[in-house]
């Protein structure tokens, strides 16, 4: 079971990353990640929304959704739910930790029309949905933290190489969102040296 | 009828979500592994486009404006859904190939831009219109896209082979791969910067103290509102300093000339004049 989970945790982040390889989230991966601090805070605020929200909406799956033979309204409740959650989590950090609030704060309201929260809450239970409760409540939880890791690990790499870049010599067609572009694809043929790990 | 059709073109090319709007880069990037996917896609995308545009034109007066985001979000996801059990039930293989990404439909940029953008602002027929050209406009685009990179990765077009005649062809796959996707998206962005064709990533940056370059064109969705108005208020306030410089110099420039006049009075001028410059200059930071 712990061994699986590793698996599952490493295969979630590394090999099927969800920028490199799945395409998910790609929008805050090319408009945020100009430098490493905000694309790290970014990266942090997205680890968060992405695990609590994937356990809420397999919480709903499985209370609400699944003994109802409601499952067809998956898309719409999860939407629904993870757009309420993105605001309730910014007036509990508002309230609770102004801190750590003041450093995620821009970033929360921008996290609800990335594609990786929804798509990640829709694969759990696309995955795990025929699993008991107990069993698909974990496997939800460890596979959103791994995912939304991979999705840290590759924001603030990006970040980092496009500080390198910022004042190199580009030629003047590539200036701007094409070498970003070029960057994130030799960044995909990295990753995809994961592939055979496991 | 000239209206309809100026949308529908409108959408079409002169602003093709894809190449000039730079919007839903995600399925575009992620479905465009052969044609017919790109194509699947974008019908299916234009077919909620086209319905939610509809509906949220004709609900328009009827939405509560401060509730306006969650109940585009719901007509939005419902013909997701309505779509998403249709391809299963009539085109499985399409289905299969499209994956998570038909749900995630809800989530492109496309569909709450348009809503939000012209939509709520325009009656239902045009905002059909509208639909059909932006989704039409998606269609072509991704299916370009998806075509470029069928051949180059695999040798087909539409899944037909054309290049097995040749003697020691052998298709570079890394085109159908992930990073495939980047390196034609950033050719395709570069040609665009070459040309100076009218895009949304060869615009100069509105403002650079944001991430995003304060480019509003390319996020029109709700919870960028706020960040809107930071926008907004930050180029009126650099609007004002730089009035305020120009009625400073202004000011200087005619105290240089009382100077030459009377060399006594000018000096308590120049000081006057000069001072609420720097205190707009403070304002504006």
């Amino acid at each position: 079971m712990i061994g699986e989970l590793i698996l599952l945790l490493i295969g979630a982040s590394l090999v099927n990353n969800v920028i490199l390889s799945q395409f998910l989230g790609l929008c805050p991966f090319l408009g945020v990640s100009k430098k490493v601090e905000t694309a790290a805070g970014m990266g942090v605020a997205v680890v968060c929304v992405i695990t609590v929200a994937s356990a809420v909406c397999s919480g709903i799956y499985l209370l609400l959704l699944q003994p109802l033979n409601l499952t067809y309204l998956n898309t719409i409740v999860f939407i629904l739910v993870i757009a309420a959650l993105v605001q309730l989590v910014e007036m509990i950090l508002k309230k609770m930790i102004p801190s750590l609030y003041r450093a995620l704060g821009i970033y929360l309201p921008l996290i609800t029309t990335n594609c990786a929260v929804l798509g990640v809450a829709l694969l759990n239970v696309q995955d795990y949905g025929s699993y008991s409760a107990g069993k698909m409540m974990i496997y939800s939880i460890v596979n959103a933290f791994g995912t939304s890791s991979g999705f840290l690990v590759a924001i603030v790499l990006m970040a980092g190489v496009r500080e390198r870049i910022q004042n190199n010599d580009v030629t003047s067609s590539f200036r701007g969102q094409p070498i970003v572009l070029v960057t994130a694809g030799l960044m995909a043929i990295a990753f995809c040296g994961f592939a055979g790990v496991i | 009828m000239k209206k309809y059709f100026g949308t529908l073109f409108n959408g079409l090319i002169k602003e093709n979500p894809t190449f000039v709007l730079m919007l839903g880069m995600c399925p575009t990037l992620a479905v465009t592994t052969s044609a017919i996917n790109g194509i699947g896609m974008g019908l299916s995308t234009t077919a909620v486009l086209m319905m939610s545009n509809m509906f949220i034109g004709l609900l328009r007066n009827v939405i509560p404006e401060k509730v306006r985001i969650p109940a585009y979000i719901v007509i939005i996801a419902s013909f997701v859904t309505i779509v998403d059990l249709l391809l299963q039930a009539f085109v499985p293989s399409v289905y299969d190939a499209l994956g998570i990404y038909i749900p995630l439909i809800v989530v492109n940029c496309i569909i709450f831009g348009r809503a939000e953008a012209f939509a709520s602002k325009n009656g239902p027929v045009v905002s059909l219109f509208d639909g059909i050209g932006m989704g039409l406009g998606f269609t072509c685009a991704i299916t370009i896209i998806g075509l470029v990179r069928e051949f180059l990765g695999a040798g087909t077009l539409f899944g037909i082979d054309v290049m097995s005649g040749i003697p020691g062809y052998t298709p570079a796959s890394i085109f159908i791969m992930a990073p495939g996707a980047f390196f034609v998206l950033s050719v395709l962005t570069a040609l665009q910067n070459k040309l100076k064709a009218p895009s949304a990533t060869n615009q100069e940056a509105a403002c650079d103290s944001i991430a995003c370059g304060g480019n509003c064109a390319s996020c029109a969705g709700s919870v960028f509102v706020k960040n809107k108005e930071m926008v907004e208020q930050a180029r009126a306030a650099a609007e004002a300093q730089k009035a305020a410089e120009k009625a400073a110099k202004a000011a200087a420039a005619k105290a240089a000339a009382a100077e030459k006049a009377s060399a006594g009075t000018a000096a308590e001028e120049k000081a006057a004049a000069g001072q609420p410059a720097p205190e707009k200059e403070g304002k504006g930071e």
